[in-house]
């Protein structure tokens, strides 16, 4: 009895809270917009079996027919991915260093990558706004340098969407790889440069494979969210940057076109299943190894 | 043998600076008494001054916070009997929808939840306002918590519970006395950790609330889509300083504790020589 009361309440919750809304948000996707549009008269007596009613893939075939609904997917992919590497290539490099750096230095080093978590990730976003415009303190910099004439034109624009994922993220993809880093036998180093590896080809052939689990699960942290971003594109990107979180955000409330949002959620769900089985997949398998 | 060379200091001076600047640069401008965020003008701390007359933030700030007492609350319960039923709650119809239901919430983008709940809120038709956010904090961090709780339920040694019930003891006594007890500081970071998402949250809270409860993330929001403003650098300094205070005391807590405990074991192994 006590047994069933514990299981009872956090999955009642989950299925209240979690999994019924997700069942509404598929079907709103599958049904007519004057079913579903505000005041959304239909309630849950007799708005579902309505709506069932109205089944149909219009919002779909919507959305293949507009190609800003594909080119904000194709376009959050991509800034996705970008970002991903850029990320991998800032986040490798500091990963490295801590995971070399002296044992009593790497607690502070650990905290110092982690302190960014707790602060408001919409201030860490908002602290770029006045480093990347046209007037901000990095054009200001570049020109007292010397380096450049005119201000460069970064803010709204996707380089700064790319400065904001991997500035946001990277925490997320130094960790894993240090993780790897941290475990790593330095022997097998040794042994490669013993056996006549130059420093850099022992890093290449020995270190890098030894950490592609840490580099693997970094580039899933980063790039699932990334993916689905909405923040960071609103702030930094401006009109002109296409993502798809940003397109269902402002669908939603600008439009108020509720089964196109809805049908934007369950095709960026569906675009999203593939990555998480795969990083989920290399979880499992990490498990094993280390088992 | 490990020695910090040329290059691992470079990398880890540049990545450091990288991290960090933004929001150096942040906090000094805080102290701008020029209305233009770019030009420095002398030291000020009007903005903080005029930032605690604004009472829509300071609102903002109540609602927030009590946002997130409630929901983390809530969530540490939830998550740590979800855990406790992940880890030790063997077979059960639905185990699989269970866990699923755990780990989703990870990985869903937040605009989906927010959009999803939104819907369910008006489906049933509940108002939306400070209980709608705190249901929807709620769940997506108990998921967290349970996560943070389940990894120190698989380390610990089962045979402990068995002995307490062995001797006696009911399994909510059990629970309480032996249980509770080694897994507690799993269940307070899982607390802190739902509290933070929660003071965090924009896109969830966007869409769950109502036009009566603006949390302040919200209230930033709207505020930072207009351009930067002295008066958000004075508060974001404010937020970052109450941060850094916390997890520099914790950590410094943390690392006397484990210093005590090192002396103990020294003295444990002297005597027992």
């Amino acid at each position: 009895m006590r047994r069933f009361f514990l299981i009872a309440v956090p999955y009642a919750w989950l299925l209240a809270l979690f999994f019924i809304p997700f069942i509404i948000v598929f079907k709103i996707s599958l049904s007519d917009l004057a079913l579903s549009i505000p005041p959304y008269s239909p309630t849950a007596k007799d708005g579902i079996w309505a709506m069932f009613a109205a089944f149909d893939l219009e919002n779909f075939t919507f959305l293949a027919s507009d190609d800003l609904y594909w080119k904000a997917y194709l376009s959050s992919l991509k800034i996705a991915l970008i970002s991903t590497v850029l990320a991998v290539l800032v986040g490798y490099p500091m990963a490295y260093g801590m995971a070399r750096a002296p044992e009593e230095w790497r607690p502070t080093l650990m905290m110092l990558v982690i302190l960014p978590f707790w602060t408001s990730f919409l201030i860490r976003v908002y602290a770029w706004v006045g480093i990347l415009s046209n007037e901000g303190l990095l054009n200001q910099f570049l020109l007292w340098l010397g380096i450049i004439d005119t201000p460069l034109t970064i803010m709204n624009t996707t380089t700064a969407v790319y400065i904001g994922i991997v500035y946001t993220y990277l925490p997320f993809m130094i960790l894993p790889i240090y993780a790897a880093l941290d475990r790593l036998d330095e022997s097998l180093i040794e042994a490669a440069e013993d056996l006549g590896c130059s420093r850099l080809k022992a890093f290449w052939l020995v270190t890098i494979p030894l950490s592609r689990n840490g580099i693997i699960a970094g580039c899933f942290l980063v790039f699932i969210p990334a993916l689905g971003e909405f923040v960071i594109p609103s702030l930094l990107g401006g009109s002109g940057t296409l993502m798809i979180g940003k397109v269902l955000f402002e669908e939603f409330f600008n439009n108020r076109d509720w089964p196109v949002a809805s049908a934007v959620a369950v095709i960026l769900l569906l675009i999203l299943i593939v990555p998480i089985v795969l990083f989920q997949r290399n979880q499992q398998r990490q498990a094993e190894v280390e088992a | 043998m490990r020695r910090a060379s040329w290059f691992n200091i470079t990398s880890l001076t540049l990545g450091f600076a990288f991290l960090y600047l933004p929001m150096i640069l942040l906090v000094i401008y805080s102290f701008n008494s020029s209305k233009l965020v770019t030009v420095w003008a002398g030291f000020s701390t009007k903005w903080y001054g005029e930032l605690l007359q604004n009472e829509a933030f300071l609102n903002a700030a109540m609602v927030t916070l009590k946002v997130a007492v409630a929901s983390s609350t809530l969530a540490t319960v939830l998550g740590t009997m979800a855990a406790y039923i992940l880890v030790r709650g063997g077979r059960f119809a639905g185990r699989t929808l269970f866990s699923g239901m755990i780990y989703a919430p990870l990985v869903m983008p937040e605009v989906i939840t927010g959009l999803s709940l939104l819907l369910l809120f008006i489906g049933i038709g509940l108002d939306r306002g400070t209980l709608t956010i705190v249901l929807a904090h709620t769940t997506f961090s108990m998921c967290y918590v349970s996560v943070v709780v389940s990894s120190r339920l698989v380390t610990f040694d089962r045979s402990l519970e068995e002995a307490a019930l062995d001797l006696g003891c009911s399994p909510f006594d059990a629970f309480r006395l032996v249980t509770l007890p080694i897994i507690a500081p799993a269940v307070i970071s899982g607390w802190l950790l739902a509290f933070t998402l929660s003071l965090d949250d924009l896109v969830i809270a966007s869409f769950t609330t109502g036009p009566s409860s603006t949390t302040l993330p919200i209230k930033i929001w709207s505020a930072v889509r207009l351009g930067v403003s002295p008066e958000i650098n004075a508060l974001s300094t404010i937020m970052i300083g109450i941060v850094t205070f916390g997890v520099i005391t914790a950590s410094l807590v943390s690392k006397r504790k484990a210093i005590r405990a090192q002396r103990d074991v020294q003295a444990a192994e002297r005597a027992a020589v």
